[in-house]
């Protein structure tokens, strides 16, 4: 039987587990994708919405250590993300989910998470089990042994929400992860996300209002590389009148607080 | 108390959460507790020892939990394939090591085919072997190649650790091809193309810290291509500055090359975290 340990009794030493402060972050030569972002997110499950180029993609993939912040502060898990960092201890603890994963074709599934569990430094006799756990956790131990180009859309998405979990990550970061999910297993999506954020600093970036509603516990509203609004699903509601566009409360709250933002572009 | 770590007395009274104890102390302990990991354990068996309570009240939840987890019942894998070489190359590298044989063999053909001053009195073997590591070292890091890049960017391993197995993999598997050529045409010993093609490599790793380590290795090899091969290989003669490069005595160039490199890329270690 496992008895109590030094990593039991570990405190947590940091207030936030994302805190962002003037975050700048520059994609390409000109574009700043994320322009002067202050956030501050604790444990929870955090919806990212926003409309189509508002940097969410950017945000989270600065948030994975891909990109590095141009400008600003952001701290994760405590860890200061800066030009010169070494990231190793931070990205153990991190599971990233892009929004167009490649894979290896020819590797089974439960290879495929294997080598995640191996690129993230799992303990090495712990690869087995939180392999088979992450696995079983969204619904394909009947298909672990299968190769990834046999698998369906919806499954090769799993597979990726499998390799997020692998590790026990303390912030996870899903970027678009209900894409190509049938309607029975976006439900069972968003109970794996709300059981998640009972311990984990959960971002999932979507287009979708109706994923924020049934899953996050609260609400990140991102416009043109900064934050409109930050709050429960609740007061996205409460945000929007019967004037504003939209089938239901949350998609009136998003349409009155993206209306300061419009772009000038278009109707689109 | 010693004079690093909380006493025993200390932890058995803040793991039973003894009243009497002043404020002060508690949050001494807790202030060590933080950052140390051997009083953390310490205070794991007081508990035990010390407050039955919670310790049996964690044992029974354990207990609780065993059944079901043993329940869960482990479907064998059935592995397809060995778990090592993943962990040195891309699992998408096997086409271009494959490219790199193709090309060291074509090397060597040419070098028995041709009579020597078709190019020049530079063997090709010779003329290619600095940079074919190049090819590998840019395959094996490459958004484009790798489908799982994004993937891997985000990942512990990722950066320098990673970057290093790709190479030496990449080398080991050139490396022999070539010393076997160098021994069958017998045009060179293994110092004249062995030193710089580590020199090159080092220094596309090196580069890559600034520019991304395919590009570094990638330019650096059209580099090579249009300053020697190609006035090589149209005019059959090296041109005479080249042929200084080719000359043994140039090898502490080569070697200074490489301590350089190694040394620019120990000094950016951090630099390869996000490339």
């Amino acid at each position: 039987m496992p008895t109590t340990n030094a990593a039991d009794t570990a405190p947590k030493t940091y207030a936030w587990e994302i805190r962002a402060g003037g975050l700048r972050v520059r994609v390409g030569r000109k574009k700043m994708a994320v322009d002067g972002l202050d956030l501050c997110l604790d444990i929870g499950t955090h919806g990212l919405l926003g409309p189509n180029g508002a940097g969410k993609t950017t945000l989270i993939r600065t948030l994975a250590t891909v990109l590095r912040p141009t400008e600003g502060e952001l701290e994760m898990l405590g860890t200061r993300v800066g030009a010169m960092a070494d990231y190793r201890a931070l990205r153990r603890r991190i599971g990233y989910l892009p929004q167009d994963f490649g894979y290896y074709k020819r590797f089974t599934v439960r290879e495929f998470v294997e080598y995640m569990a191996w690129l993230k430094e799992v303990p090495k006799a712990d690869v087995p089990a939180a392999v088979q756990r992450a696995v079983e956790r969204v619904g394909l131990a009947d298909r672990a042994d299968h190769r990834m180009k046999t698998l369906s859309g919806g499954m090769v998405r799993r597979a990726g929400i499998a390799q997020a979990i692998v590790n026990d990550p303390a912030v996870l970061l899903l970027d678009e992860p209900t894409v190509g999910l049938d309607p029975a297993q976006r439900l069972r999506f968003r109970e794996l996300l709300q059981e998640l954020g009972r311990d984990t600093c959960v971002v999932v970036s979507t287009h979708l209002v109706e994923d924020v509603a049934a899953a996050c516990s609260d609400v990140v509203l991102f416009a043109d590389g900064r934050l409109v609004f930050q709050g429960t699903p609740d007061d996205l509601a409460a945000a929007g009148g019967p004037e504003h566009p939209g089938g239901s409360p949350l998609e009136r709250g998003y349409s009155a607080l993206l209306q300061g933002s419009e772009q000038p572009g278009g109707t689109w | 108390m010693s004079g690093e770590h909380a006493s025993t007395r200390l932890l058995d009274d803040y793991a039973r959460g003894d009243t009497e104890m002043a404020v002060d102390a508690v949050w001494a302990v807790e202030a060590h507790l933080e950052t140390c990991a051997t009083c953390r354990s310490r205070l794991a068996a007081s508990v035990a020892t010390e407050v039955p309570g919670i310790a049996a009240l964690l044992d029974t939840v354990r207990a609780g939990l065993e059944p079901q987890l043993d329940a869960a019942v482990r479907t064998p894998s059935r592995r397809h394939r060995p778990r090592w070489p993943s962990a040195w190359l891309t699992p998408a590298m096997a086409p271009w090591l494959t490219m790199i044989a193709v090309v060291t063999l074509m090397a060597l053909l040419l070098d028995a085919l041709a009579p020597p001053t078709f190019f020049g009195d530079v063997s090709p073997v010779l003329a290619i072997a600095p940079v074919l590591p190049l090819c590998g070292v840019a395959a094996s890091w490459s958004r484009g190649l790798d489908p799982a890049y994004e993937l891997t960017a985000s990942t512990a391993r990722a950066g320098l650790p990673l970057l290093l197995r790709r190479t030496t993999a990449v080398l080991v598997v050139v490396l022999p091809g070539l010393l076997v050529e160098g021994r069958l045409t017998g045009t060179m010993t293994a110092a004249q193309w062995l030193l710089p093609s580590l020199a090159f490599t080092s220094t596309a790793l090196a580069l890559g810290s600034l520019v991304g380590v395919t590009r570094a290795a990638t330019g650096l090899a059209v580099a090579w291509g249009v300053v020697v091969v190609a006035p090589t290989w149209l005019t059959g003669h090296t041109p005479p500055a080249l042929r200084i490069v080719f000359q043994p005595d140039q090898l502490p160039v080569w070697g200074l090359l490489l301590a350089l490199g190694i040394g620019a890329v120990i000094a950016r270690r951090n630099a390869y975290s996000t490339l």
